[in-house]
This record gives C-alpha cells, sequence and structure tokens, in this order.
C-alpha cells in the first residue's frame, strides 16, 4: 500500500493508519437535534476577544437575532439559537475547564422557531472589504475545530497575494463524520462558499482536497461543479490517500501543491488561505441571506452511545441533553470533543455544544484501558518515523523529562508540534510524548512573555 | 442512560493508541531467537543447551538482583534481559566452560545494562558488552570452536562444558578425535579462510551445518526471525539492510581486487556472527540511531569496519566490535543526522545553536 502511494505521487510521506470507525455514522443523513430545555450560549466560543452581549436578564429573543456584538476584529458576534426568553447572564463552565460568561436562553416550547432575520444580499457587486465584513456578521469560525474567525483569514494580509484558496474536507480523525456529511448532502453551498472565499481574497483558483475515504463526497462535488461549469471556473477537486493527520492545514498544502509554510508562518506567506469545507458551506448558505451562525453539525459517536449520527444541533446545547437524544450507555467513561487523537475529554457534561465541536466521542470502559505501564524510550524510532513535521520526537520527549525546554525550541523546533499526537499513539513504551510538548510548549510561551515583560520594565526603567 | 450519575475520566489526548508495547516487541524478539536456539542445540547437543540456558538463567538473576539493590521493581518481565541472555549464549563457543558463562552474562547485564539506569540507557548492546569481556578475559577459550553434529552429543556434554573455575581445562583435542569428524581442526569457516585459505562452501555456510558459535551457524534461521520481525514491524529493515549492504559492498572491492586472497562477497555474508550481528545486535533500538538517514550511515559504517576488521585486522571476526564502535558512535551519528523539519528553510547540521 505504501508502495503504491509512493508511486502515485501525492500522499502524505508521514501519519499513519489509525482505524477509522467512521462507518458509525457515515452513512447516516445529518438530523435536527431538538431543543434543550435551557441553553448556554457563551461569549468566547472562537479564538480571540469575546463577544459583547447585546441583550439583558428577560429580554425575549427570535432565534437568529444578534444577541452580542463582535468585540473587536479579532472576534465575532453571537445569535440567539432560539425564539425564547435571555434566563440570566452567568458564568457557564467551558471545555477548557474555568468558566466564562455566557447567555442562557430558555427556549419557548410553542414557537415556531423560524428564522426570522435576515435579508437577501448581492454577493457579486460586494467590494472584498464588504465581504469580509458580511462573513464577520454571520459569526462563522473555522468549524473544523480551531474556530480561528473565517472573516480574518478572508482578508488578504498586507503585501501579500493569496492565489488558491485550498478547501479542507480530509476529515482524517477518526469517528468524525461532519464534513464527510456536509460535502454529501451540501455540495452545491460548499462551492458558494468557496467562490465567496475566491472573491474575498482575489484568488483565482480553489482546490478542495478530500481523503479517498470519501469518495461518494468527490463526486458529490465534482457532480455540482459540472452542473455549474462557468460560475465554479477554477475549483477542483483533489482526492487524496487517506492517512492521519492530512487534514492538518500543513500536512494538506504540502499534499496536494507541494508547498511547505514556513516555520511559524501562514499558509498566506505561500500564496495560500485554508478554509474546512463544512465553514465554507456555513458561509454559502447564510452570507447570502444575511443570516447568523446558530447550529452546527456534530458527529455524536463511539461505543459509548446507542444513537450515533450525524447531528445539526443547536450551538448551546449542553453535553447532558445531546448525549441523552442520542442514548448514551450507562458504562461511558470518558466524553472526548472532538476526534480521538486530538479530541480533549470533558471535565462536565454540563459544558455546552460550541461553534469548535466538531464532533462527539462517547468511549466505555472497555476502550478506555487502565493506564499502561511507562517504559523508558527505547529509541525504536517509531516516533521518528511517524511525525508529519519531521521532527525527532525520541529526543525531544528526553529533553522534557529533564526540563530542558529552551533547548527544545532552540534546536530540535518544538514550536513546529501542532500536537497530531501521532508520537504518543505508536510509542511502545506508553510515553505521553504529545503531553509532554504541550506542556514545553507552553513554558516556552510563559518564558517568552516573561522576557517580554522584563525588557519592557527595563525601557521604562 | 443516566448522565446524571456518570462519572467521566479526564485525559490527554490521544485517547486511542496503537497497542504496541515495550513487552509484547522483546517477547517477539524472543520468539524470534528461538529456532535458532533450537537449531544450536540440534548441531552442538546438550552443552549448548546447557550454555543458552545458563546465559539466559544469569542474565535474568542478576537484573533481578540488581533491581532489588537499586530498591526498585524488578524488570525482568519486559523480557529485555531474557534477549540479552539468550543472545549471549548465541554468540559464544559451544564448548566455552559454564563459569564463563555466568562471568560474561554478569558483565552483560551489571556494568553493561544496569549501571546506567536499565533498559533504554545503555550505550553499548549488553550481550555484545559480555561478549567482548569475555574476548578479552578468556581469548583462548572464546576462540575453541568444536565440530557439528558430533556423535553422542545428546548424551555427553563436551568437556569443557563443566570446567571448574580459574582451573585450566582439559585440552580438546582427544575429545575431538574420540568424536570423529573428519579433517576437522577446531576452526570456524572464518578461520579457515583467514588462516589456511580453505573456502567452505555457501550453500552449507546459510543452512549451517558448520562449526561456529551456538547460534550464528544459520543464516537461513537468523533470516527467517528477522523476517518474522520486520514484518511484524518490531524491527527496522533499515539497519540491518545496510549493514549487510556495506559488507557486501567493500567485500566485493576485496574480491575483485584479488580474487585469490579474499574470499568472495557471499562468503563474507554467510559467515561467522554478521547475519547473526546485522539482524538481531545492530538492530538493538536503544544502542541505535533513530533518525532515518542515521540509521543507514549506522549500518553501512558497521558492515564497512566489519570487512576492513576481517581483512585486515588480526582477528578472523570483527561483527563484534563493529557493532560496539557502532553504538558508541549512535549518539553522534544521530546529532549530524536530525531530520529536516517541515517548512524550515536549509537542513539541519547538528545543533545550530550549540554553537551560540
Amino acid at each position: 500500500m505504501a508502495l503504491l502511494e509512493f508511486f502515485t505521487g501525492k500522499h502524505l510521506d508521514r501519519g499513519l493508519h489509525v482505524p477509522e470507525h467512521k462507518d458509525l455514522t457515515s452513512g447516516l443523513p445529518i438530523r435536527r437535534l431538538p431543543f434543550a430545555p435551557m441553553l448556554v450560549v457563551p461569549l468566547s466560543q472562537h479564538a480571540g476577544a469575546p463577544a459583547i452581549p447585546l441583550v439583558h436578564e428577560g429580554q425575549e429573543v427570535v432565534r437568529g437575532e444578534p444577541i452580542a456584538k463582535a468585540g473587536g476584529f479579532m472576534s465575532v458576534p453571537m445569535h440567539s439559537p432560539v425564539t425564547g426568553r435571555v434566563t440570566k447572564l452567568a458564568l457557564a463552565p467551558t471545555a477548557r475547564g474555568d468558566l466564562g460568561m455566557a447567555i442562557y436562553i430558555t427556549p419557548y416550547q410553542a414557537a415556531s422557531q423560524e428564522v426570522l432575520y435576515g435579508a437577501p444580499q448581492d454577493i457579486e457587486n460586494m467590494t472584498p472589504e464588504e465581504i469580509v465584513q458580511a462573513v464577520q456578521n454571520t459569526g462563522v469560525v473555522g468549524l473544523g475545530g480551531a474556530a480561528f474567525p473565517t472573516h480574518v483569514k478572508m482578508k488578504v494580509p498586507d503585501g501579500k497575494k493569496i492565489d488558491t484558496v485550498v478547501v479542507n474536507g480530509c476529515e482524517c480523525e477518526p469517528y468524525l463524520t461532519t464534513d464527510h456529511r456536509v460535502m454529501l448532502e451540501y455540495p452545491k453551498d460548499v462551492l458558494y462558499g468557496a467562490r465567496i472565499a475566491m472573491r474575498a481574497l482575489g484568488a483565482a483558483n480553489a482546490v478542495i482536497g478530500v481523503e479517498d475515504n470519501k469518495m461518494d463526497a468527490v463526486e458529490a462535488l465534482r457532480n455540482a461543479i459540472d452542473a455549474n461549469r462557468t460560475a465554479n471556473v477554477g475549483i477542483t477537486v483533489e482526492s487524496v490517500p487517506a492517512k492521519y493527520p492530512q487534514g492538518a492545514e500543513k500536512m494538506l498544502v504540502k499534499v496536494l501543491l507541494g508547498l511547505e509554510v514556513p516555520t511559524r508562518g501562514l499558509p498566506a506567506d505561500v500564496g495560500l488561505a485554508v478554509f474546512n469545507v463544512a465553514t465554507l458551506a456555513q458561509i454559502g448558505e447564510l452570507l447570502p441571506v444575511r443570516q447568523g451562525l446558530i447550529e452546527r453539525v456534530v458527529t455524536i459517536t463511539g461505543p459509548g452511545v446507542r444513537k450515533p449520527g450525524n447531528y445539526l444541533v443547536a450551538l448551546g446545547t449542553p453535553l447532558r441533553f445531546a448525549l441523552e437524544q442520542a442514548d448514551c450507555r450507562d458504562d461511558v467513561s470518558s466524553v472526548i470533543l472532538g476526534g480521538p487523537m486530538m479530541g480533549a475529554a470533558a471535565g462536565s457534561l454540563d459544558i455546552p455544544i460550541t461553534k469548535g465541536v466538531t464532533g462527539i466521542l462517547v468511549l466505555t470502559q472497555k476502550e478506555v484501558k487502565a493506564s499502561s505501564q511507562i517504559y523508558a524510550c527505547i529509541h525504536c524510532a517509531a516516533c521518528v518515523d511517524v511525525c508529519p513535521i519531521h521532527l525527532n520526537p525520541s529526543h525531544l520527549g528526553l529533553l522534557a523529562r529533564k526540563d530542558r525546554y529552551e533547548e527544545m525550541e532552540t534546536d530540535y523546533h518544538l514550536m513546529d508540534c501542532f500536537e497530531c499526537a501521532c508520537c504518543s499513539y505508536v510509542c511502545p513504551s506508553h510515553i505521553p510524548l504529545v503531553q509532554y510538548f504541550r506542556v514545553a510548549k507552553q513554558m516556552n510561551r510563559e518564558r517568552a512573555n516573561r522576557e517580554r515583560l522584563k525588557a519592557k520594565e527595563g525601557a521604562h526603567a | 442512560m443516566s448522565p446524571a450519575t456518570t462519572v467521566i475520566e479526564v485525559r490527554t489526548a490521544p485517547h486511542v493508541h496503537s497497542g504496541r508495547s515495550v513487552e509484547v516487541i522483546m517477547r517477539n524478539v524472543v520468539y524470534a531467537l528461538l529456532p535458532m536456539a533450537f537449531y544450536s542445540v540440534w548441531l552442538f547437543g546438550l552443552s549448548a543447551a546447557f550454555l543458552i540456558a545458563t546465559t539466559t538463567g544469569a542474565c535474568l538473576l542478576i537484573e533481578h538482583l540488581c533491581c532489588g539493590a537499586a530498591e526498585r521493581e524488578s524488570s525482568i518481565g519486559d523480557y529485555s534481559a531474557a534477549i540479552t541472555g539468550l543472545l549471549l549464549g548465541l554468540t559464544l563457543p559451544p564448548a566455552l566452560p559454564l563459569w564463563m558463562a555466568v562471568v560474561g552474562a554478569f558483565i552483560a547485564i551489571a556494568p553493561g545494562k544496569m549501571i546506567f539506569g536499565g533498559l533504554g540507557f545503555n550505550v553499548f548492546n549488553p550481550a555484545l558488552v559480555g561478549r567482548a569481556f569475555l574476548q578479552a578475559a578468556f581469548p583462548s577459550a572464546i576462540t575453541t570452536y568444536t565440530p557439528a553434529q558430533a556423535m553422542h552429543r545428546f548424551t555427553e556434554f563436551i568437556p569443557t562444558t563443566l570446567a571448574i573455575p580459574f582451573l585450566k581445562a582439559a585440552p580438546l583435542k582427544d575429545w575431538i578425535a574420540q568424536v570423529r569428524v573428519d579433517g576437522f581442526t577446531g576452526a570456524t569457516p572464518l578461520m579457515l579462510q583467514k588462516f589456511e585459505h580453505v573456502t567452505t562452501d555457501t550453500w552449507s555456510l546459510f543452512l549451517g551445518t558448520r562449526a561456529g558459535s551456538a547460534g550464528e551457524t544459520s543464516a537461513l534461521l537468523i533470516l527467517l526471525g528477522g523476517v518474522y520481525l520486520i514484518v511484524r514491524k518490531m524491527m527496522d529493515w533499515r539497519i540491518p539492510a545496510a549493514m549487510l549492504l556495506g559488507a557486501l559492498a567493500l567485500s566485493g572491492c576485496y574480491y575483485l581486487s584479488n580474487p585469490a586472497k579474499y574470499p568472495s562477497q557471499l562468503f563474507v555474508l554467510f559467515s561467522g556472527g554478521l547475519m547473526l550481528g546485522a539482524i538481531f545486535m545492530a538492530t538493538d533500538p536503544v544502542a541505535s540511531p533513530v533518525t532515518p538517514r542515521g540509521m543507514w550511515i549506522y549500518g553501512i559504517l558497521m558492515g564497512v569496519i566489519t570487512v576492513v576488521i576481517r581483512f585486515e585486522g588480526g582477528l578472523a571476526e570483527g561483527v563484534m566490535y563493529a557493532i560496539l564502535l557502532g553504538n558508541g558512535l549512535s549518539p553522534l551519528i544521530d546529532n549530524l543526522t536530525q531530520p529536516r523539519t517541515y517548512g524550515a528553510g536549509k537542513r539541519m547540521f547538528g545543533k545550530e545553536a550549540a554553537a551560540k
């Protein structure tokens, strides 16, 4: 297989094949989840500044109505996911583990829950700046998990030129099938979103990269392109051999176009902008009608649920309610937001589903075994052979154990690690390598901050 | 469903694992070594059986005692001491007195491995450390070889096996004469070639019906063990490939330059301990480089040194010293061959910032 990939050209040279388990949900159409008795909309669901609330306690809100405005350019507004009454503005638990400000909304049981907000807007005659503003108004952020405000990526950085929009339909994390279903069911929205991104960025081309375990999605997209060739000129769909972590933006760029994003740089440095397919599908759906992001597709799956599926979930739905709807088993041991390789374990079932939640993976006691014994590194080089960015995790791990964090950064490119966890996955000594690296990166960031502060103080004195 | 009462565990990603583990890998290496051990018992009889059992038992016992002395949990369950013991036994001549085997096992485990901190920290392959000590301490005993398939081998020990420590053992000449085997001079094919210019037929080398260390004789069984581990992804194929390639290339040059003096490259490949060394010793992950380019450099280097020692040195065999040298160099090789990171401009040569 590896030999075949070698000869066929486009492939990810490192990384690995993780059991996919996607067949649990990949054939299930997207279905809407009912509204929970109480929705909790955090003001910070994205990277950047939190949104600023526009509503007060007791206020009635309509589904789709803006309830918080963007707190700056690096921020997005929030829209009410439901018609109902604002119960309170209070702290709520977040997936990160701390508390954050949130708007609690009680839905009206008898309301029609129609989206009454919005009005058509003519995208064809908008300037790139107007498109960026319109995208910010939708509140859309990267729906692949990063939750980075999408409009920020649609603005060409100063001095840069974007020639190609890369659309990421890899979805390489095991279990997750949201992007797969979106591509299958909303190919036109994906293409429309891609065209909007191309217009905003002045890019002539867009390439949609899809892993070859989703050939039906490739076909759906290609059919949609063929259905309207004049509008979709410049857009191509490419299937790439499935391998984890191909869905990482840097990896996909390398595989599709043979380009490398420079260390600590952005795709814009090589003339690219990368968007997730679901993100563009939302833009393609919301922008023409000037509406806001109020729900998203979430794969609820894993051995811990009896009714796995791809659910359209109102943002702010508590995890507990979503799990009840998917008929969660009693012997649940772990609830993971995202996929099993990079997803974070939920610390509480009271946290709400936010814009960045791609999936909810529920594992039972059978899957989560007691911690295996950790051995010393035996230098087997398995981690070196899978690291997609060609680091030396073996040596980095040894340095981390000795707290030599600075050396890890200066000599061994630690800060390029994007925590795909391939090294931890293959390590026969069960060394929690990626966890060491998360800690080391955090320590380095804190040290850099301290040094910056010190330099500032020195300048003032 | 009652999530209200559910207790959930919080762990860090990744939440799944490949299922590979050190003890499973090590156990499979033991499986891969067993055919050679059985074959050597068939070839050399009771003495080989006792030799291998002694080194393995001694290594396990010494590791257990070392762990006790260091006040930590015994690590014999990870099978690495068993591998060291088996390998040590397989690299020794079957006639070696058992007490010397125990000394070798002690050196292999105590100063060779445990003093560095146990599995994962040793600089050299422990089995070779033990063997190198024996080579230096008992040069005559470790170069005394006995014929394969001797008579009565399953009922009688080779007389030197049960020698009393520190006493001169009876010479083997009489015994060899007694068990017959025409023309056997107590030399391995390598010695015959080097000192007497008698070349052994390559096919018998490949199958292993010849004199030699207990486990090094059959290239076939060694290759099978290696292929088993490589197929199961428990061994890196690049190191043995590089080492054999290095030896093949250099010995080919020698052979072409003077076919009358030097043996053919196939003879070099299948004789002595090259196969066993390349597949089971050089690949000891702990003492070998981790970078892809480093593995090739390390392997080729060891293959070349082996041939140089065999052809230019005073010894008939050079695999052991070649691997020990390679082991010693592997941290340096690693350091000089760090992979080029994605997105980095140029290839890194060694530590860039060390020179700041």
